[in-house]
């Protein structure tokens, strides 16, 4: 009841879809088994892609290191099965490229028992080495972007943090993934957060939840401990709130300002699922190996939320969730408002994978009409930007004028696109925008 | 698993929120049925052939302007009939059909068609197209039929063959000329149940008053150009009645009066020639209002609602440039 009484905050703007996660919000976690073959690109974190380690034909037990990063914005790499190397060649990788990858084949007698590879992180250690261990556990944010998690976790000297807030938002429609991770263990977010906190010297934390979580709210509520400086702060359900500068809007009432990041507001941001990582990381020194794993929409069989060991294939995923149905037209990695189209299921699951959907509907391509300046753009952009505007100005390859009107503030929600009753492809033209304002500067 | 070939191939996003113009047209078509059914029951059959002549005016208009091309292709989203209708309803109920006829057209042909279809016109259509004929029959377009009478007689001109004859009929004044001229306020009530003379979508205050809050429910405009537009008449009417009672009538009677709520709820809200953003929307609605308030009180004018907001048509693309978003956190 208090839950209902309390004002929710949100950040301004942003559109609303319908939320679809019932198919699956309320199932628990199940492990998915090992498969024969896991395939793990070398690149599947924002950052340089890492440097392998290991050679074709050598034997490699779970949790090994089989690739180390290539200097400070890349992460390392480990086995998530014990096997054999069966070879370092291009694969399919779902940006649908071929890139590198190193390709396990999984020892079919294995018990697949971790073994330690990784040290935890103890108290007093230097906040250098701290930040060493982590990079060295190859974990990225969970939450889609894949950004290396050290990188954020390190304070630049002179900055200093006060706030930490960790993302449970899940704004995409259909992702449930965040939503187990928060009701099920709980007390991992909590100690993640509080890791975070004592590593950056916040003074306070918050995680930001919506309100379509309320099981997820109840159980961090559950797990602060007295007198803590700890909030779960329930959030109106609105999309993109998950986004890092939506959410301290929404949370805190502040505006990062445009071209900086969270940092210079004393503030880091961490994304729930990679949270409760994080906390095995510090306290077993367990790399990052699987990760939780939303498979949904109409033409899958049976939906589910699933622990998938990184370089699985999509369509093992698939078909271990009955496999696709007859009529799927359409299979998309991540969520329906950022995730990417899959030409075919044979690409991994990588660290960044938070959902695989697949719908019997394909996205058809809609007529065009032309603008009729209704301005819903406008109040959709989270970033305040002026879409139509800026769309105009990207087919008319004007790169200053895109510059002048903040193309660059642009994170590509789609938001825009999702309202536009002309059906104008406006996020695609800001990616092109966007691009053109780069280059020609 | 062999649907592998045939997996589409769009980019996100891949959920929408179903919206499109066929459908905000439908809308806006959906809401003048009511106002067209007062027009009928107040003025009888002559409203009903004059919106069905103008319509077909419109529609005929952008069938034989329509380039074949994709940025003209928009005889099937209903915005050419929508400005026929909307057309219609802001004309005198004697007037003959065949200038109704003439002004759909004209408003699509110079309305539309010729800035390149739909969303590149810089004027409202339907009132380039009522523009036209006030210059071209400046008589016709000021004869009042007075409301009542049996729904099947029509007025001696609505029959009239092009170019013939002067119109001829019973006249009657608007409540506008009636307190511009012999300083005489028509009553509230009769302002909000249809019971004057005037154009045929003006005449009931109530209908347009449901008809603007169905659309501001569907949000089918944006809230701030009505608004805005009505706030700004109330306020310079006001001030105006406070300073000078006897020559300045009441901000009630100024908004109720005349074709304003008809143009608040139809016209400020087309948003091809409104400004895009919400600072823009107010400043066009405060525009409107003041050259409103000050043509029916100095102008040579009796009603001002059209030159209102076709000269702020004119400056949308400015109060476009002046009013662009601030950029979150810039």
């Amino acid at each position: 009841m208090s839950a209902l009484l309390e004002r929710l905050r949100s950040f301004r703007h942003g559109v609303h879809p319908d939320d679809r996660k019932e198919a699956t919000c309320s199932l628990a976690v199940e492990r998915m088994p090992f498969v024969d073959e896991l395939v793990l690109p070398l690149s599947q974190h924002l950052g340089k892609p890492s440097l392998p380690i290991v050679a074709q034909g050598q034997r490699v037990e779970r949790g090994e290191l089989i690739a180390e990063p290539d200097g400070f914005l890349s992460t390392a790499l480990h086995a998530p099965a014990s096997g054999t190397v069966a070879a370092i060649e291009p694969r399919p990788h779902p940006s649908g490229r071929r890139l590198p990858a190193v390709v396990l084949s999984v020892d079919p007698y294995s018990s697949q028992r971790l073994v330690q590879h990784g040290e935890p992180i103890t108290e007093g250690l230097p906040a250098e080495e701290v930040v060493r261990r982590i990079q060295m556990s190859g974990l990225v944010g969970l939450g889609g972007a894949a950004f290396p998690s050290h990188v954020k976790l390190s304070v630049p000297e002179g900055k200093r943090v006060r706030f930490v807030i960790v993302n449970g938002c899940e704004c995409e429609p259909f992702l449930t993934c965040d939503h187990r991770v928060m009701v099920e263990n709980a007390k991992g977010v909590l100690r993640g957060l509080r890791l975070i906190m004592k590593q950056v010297g916040a003074e306070r934390g918050y995680v930001g939840v919506e309100s379509n979580k309320p099981d997820a709210i109840e159980a961090l509520r559950a797990a602060i401990g007295e007198g803590e400086p700890i909030e779960v702060v329930p959030l109106k359900v609105k999309y993109p709130q998950g986004a890092e500068k939506m959410l301290i809007d929404a949370v805190l009432k502040q505006e990062v300002p445009a071209g900086r990041l969270p940092l210079d507001l004393e503030i880091v941001v961490n994304n729930a699922a990679t949270t409760a990582v994080l906390a095995e990381v510090f306290e077993s020194g367990t790399p990052l190996l699987e990760r939780v794993v939303t498979v949904s929409g109409s033409g899958v069989r049976r939906p589910a939320n699933l622990l998938v060991p990184l370089g699985t294939p999509v369509r093992a995923v698939l078909e271990h969730c009955g496999g696709l149905r007859d009529e799927t037209r359409q299979l998309i990695l991540g969520g329906p408002m950022m995730g990417q189209a899959q030409k075919s299921p044979d690409v991994p699951v990588l660290k960044g994978c938070s959902g695989i959907l697949a719908f019997t509907e394909p996205a058809t391509l809609i007529h065009e009409d032309p603008c009729i300046r209704c301005g819903r753009c406008l109040e959709a952009c989270p970033m305040f930007l002026n879409p139509s505007r800026l769309a105009l100005l990207s087919r008319a390859d004007d790169a200053e004028g895109l510059r002048a009107q903040g193309i660059a503030n642009c994170f590509e929600c789609a938001s825009c696109s999702f309202v536009c009753p002309s059906h104008i492809p406006l996020v695609q033209l800001m990616r092109v925008g966007k691009a053109l304002a780069r280059k020609s500067k | 698993m062999s649907a592998g070939s045939r997996l589409g191939l769009a980019t996100a996003p891949f959920v929408r929120a179903g919206l499109s113009t066929r459908r905000l047209m439908g809308e806006l078509l959906l809401a003048t049925l009511p106002v067209v059914v007062v027009a009928a029951r107040t003025f009888g059959l002559a409203a009903i052939l004059l919106v069905l002549a103008s319509s077909a005016g419109a529609v005929l208009a952008e069938r034989l302007l329509q380039r074949g091309d994709e940025r003209y292709g928009t005889l099937l989203d209903g915005s050419g009939l929508l400005t026929g209708v909307l057309l219609a309803l802001t004309l005198p109920p004697s007037l003959p059909l065949w200038m109704a006829f003439l002004g759909g057209a004209v408003a699509i042909a110079l309305g539309k068609a010729i800035w390149g279809g739909l969303g590149g016109n810089l004027f409202n259509p339907a009132l380039v197209g009522r523009a036209f004929l006030q210059a071209a029959f400046p008589t016709a377009l000021t004869t009042w039929q007075p409301p009542g009478g049996s729904f099947f007689s029509l007025p001696s001109g609505t029959l009239a063959l092009p170019f013939t004859g002067a119109v001829d009929a019973v006249t009657s004044a608007t409540p506008l000329a009636l307190s511009k001229f012999d300083q005489q306020l028509t009553g509230l009530d009769a302002l909000m149940l249809g019971d004057r003379a005037g154009c045929l979508g003006e005449t009931n205050g109530l209908v347009l008053l449901l008809v603007g809050a169905f659309l501001l429910a569907r949000r089918a405009f944006d809230w701030r150009l009505p608004f805005s537009t009505l706030l700004s008449v109330a306020a310079f009417s006001g001030l105006l009645h406070l300073w000078r009672p006897d020559s300045a009538p009441p901000p009630g009677f100024m908004l109720l009066a005349g074709g304003l709520l008809f143009g608040a709820v139809f016209m400020v809200t087309d948003p091809v020639t409104t400004p895009i953003t919400p600072k823009g929307a107010w400043i066009f609605g405060l525009g409107v209002g003041l050259l409103v308030v000050l043509i029916r009180l100095w102008g040579g004018l009796v009603e001002g609602v059209m030159y209102a907001i076709l000269l702020m048509n004119a400056a949308t693309p400015l109060i476009n440039r002046w009013t662009q978003p601030r950029v979150f956190g810039g």
